[in-house]
């Protein structure tokens, strides 16, 4: 026995308060990220994820007291992503209580900020995110860039290569959405987070497209992935975290139950 | 009250070792990150977290002169290393091109990677994530964690002492190393129990009442 594969549950926010409907029936107000956090703590979540949709920069204050308020109460590790752009944004993050920040579109407009971060904060706590749509044409071989924008706009960066680059500079991990599956429900898209794996040595996070719980047994048992994200299915009480755990389990995935 | 000093030298976010200390003492004790030599010297127990390179964490450790308040807390009062805390306690780290360490325990800190290279297997680095601690002493640090309970891990680098009796806990990673060490009132451990969840809450507490 070794290590486990994590399951992540990803969690929205706006205003310092999360947004994604959750059905949690006993809780008076279900946006208290709090509530939120202990529940699916104690549902056993290996980490959790929380990822800052606020629109207008005179708002972002309202997360740092709502990770402030969820560190002092759940410890398991934290995540916080979303609008990071400057080497004082993940200080911020990590004083309020965060173990480690994701960084996404500021890497591509500035990839030296990695390097800042994990050689001032250290590898461990530095997400980059990515997020990758095929841009092969059919016939072709599988080919995959890199996205900003929610997956409007292009970079013509490789995003395998980009993954290699970012891990060259110090990542401790490495979120991969695939833009095509996000919000499909069909399931990750195993070739990208496989041919990300394959090559670079760092952990990896699939995220995008889970609907059901095999989903997320193939993004370890097929994808290669270390963990999984998902956010849909257990906000809306189709499966706990616990349930999802069982079910990978059960088909000879270590996890911690 | 007692006292418990959480020992700042600029290595790290250590407001997560403080919220869990202080939530694992349930108001039994003022828990305070501090970087004052007088203050550690004068606390009851004393945290020694870390986290970030060998070099980095050596060098704070001299320049501020907390190398020698450690030296001296050491050997006498009850005091939890954690992740680079437990690692700088060795000889020497393989990091950074070699970088020697405290030497308060005899043993070298050595890195997955050359070791998994060695016995041919891949696995990625850091290790990120929950592993199980195998007790190989009985300790009331263990008290209530079930044998093989999940921690939470993030290291490249791990320790490897030179006596096995040193050693209080283990865990798989390509190979079996020592998670967890410990001798008369020192105890040190490689995995974070601040965010570890409620096992990491019962070790912390368990060194909060630690008479040793």
């Amino acid at each position: 026995m070794g290590l486990a594969k994590r399951i992540i549950p990803c969690l929205d926010v706006n205003n310092g308060r999360v947004v994604k409907g959750v059905n949690f029936v006993d809780i008076r107000d279900a946006g208290d990220p709090v509530e939120i956090a202990a529940r699916y703590n104690r549902e056993g979540a290996d980490e959790i994820t929380f990822l800052d949709i606020t629109a207008s920069s005179d708002n972002r204050d309202t997360i740092v007291h709502m990770v402030e308020a969820v560190a002092s109460q759940v410890f398991i590790p934290l995540t916080v992503g979303g609008g990071i752009r400057k080497p004082e944004d993940v200080r911020r993050m990590l004083n309020a209580g965060a173990d480690k920040v994701g960084i996404n579109t500021a890497a591509i407009t500035n990839p030296d900020l990695v390097r800042e971060c994990t050689d001032y904060f250290g590898s461990q706590c530095i997400v980059v995110a990515i997020d990758a749509k095929r841009v092969n044409e059919p016939g072709e071989p599988d080919r995959w860039e890199v996205f900003t924008h929610g997956g409007r706009n292009r970079t013509g960066i490789d995003a395998v290569a980009w993954a290699e680059k970012m891990a060259q500079y110090g990542a401790g991990e490495l979120l991969v959405t695939s833009m095509d599956r996000d919000g499909t429900k069909v399931g990750f898209d195993l070739g990208l987070t496989r041919a990300i794996t394959d090559r670079v040595g760092i952990p990896l996070i699939a995220s995008g497209g889970v609907g059901n719980l095999q989903h997320l047994a193939d993004g370890v048992l097929k994808g290669g992935a270390d963990a999984v994200l998902a956010a849909s299915i257990f906000h809306f009480g189709e499966y706990t975290v616990s349930d999802a755990k069982r079910y990978m389990a059960a088909q000879g995935i270590e996890m911690r139950l | 009250m007692q006292k418990i000093a959480i020992i700042d030298y600029n290595m790290g976010n250590l407001h997560s070792v403080e919220r869990a200390v202080s939530h694992a003492a349930a108001g039994n004790a003022t828990v305070a990150i501090t970087s004052d030599p007088d203050m550690i010297l004068k606390a009851d127990r004393v945290v020694f977290p870390g986290q970030g390179a060998a070099r980095d964490c050596m060098r704070e450790l001299e320049t501020r002169g907390m190398a020698e308040v450690v030296r001296e807390v050491i050997q006498t009062k009850p005091f939890l290393g954690i992740c680079m805390g437990m690692q700088v306690l060795m000889q020497h780290s393989e990091e950074n091109g070699g970088i020697e360490c405290l030497g308060l325990y005899e043993g070298n800190v050595r890195y997955f990677g050359t070791v998994h290279q060695d016995i041919g297997v891949r696995l990625k680095i850091p290790q990120m994530g929950w592993n199980q601690v195998w007790q190989q002493m009985e300790h009331p640090l263990w008290k209530g964690i079930p044998d093989g309970a999940r921690f939470y891990f993030v290291h490249s680098y791990y320790v490897e002492p030179q006596t096995p009796d040193l050693i209080a806990g283990s865990t798989e990673y390509g190979i079996s190393y020592a998670s967890a060490i410990a001798r008369d009132n020192v105890f040190a451990i490689q995995a974070h129990p601040e965010k570890s969840a409620d096992d990491g809450l019962k070790l912390l507490g368990n060194f909060v009442a630690w008479q040793p």
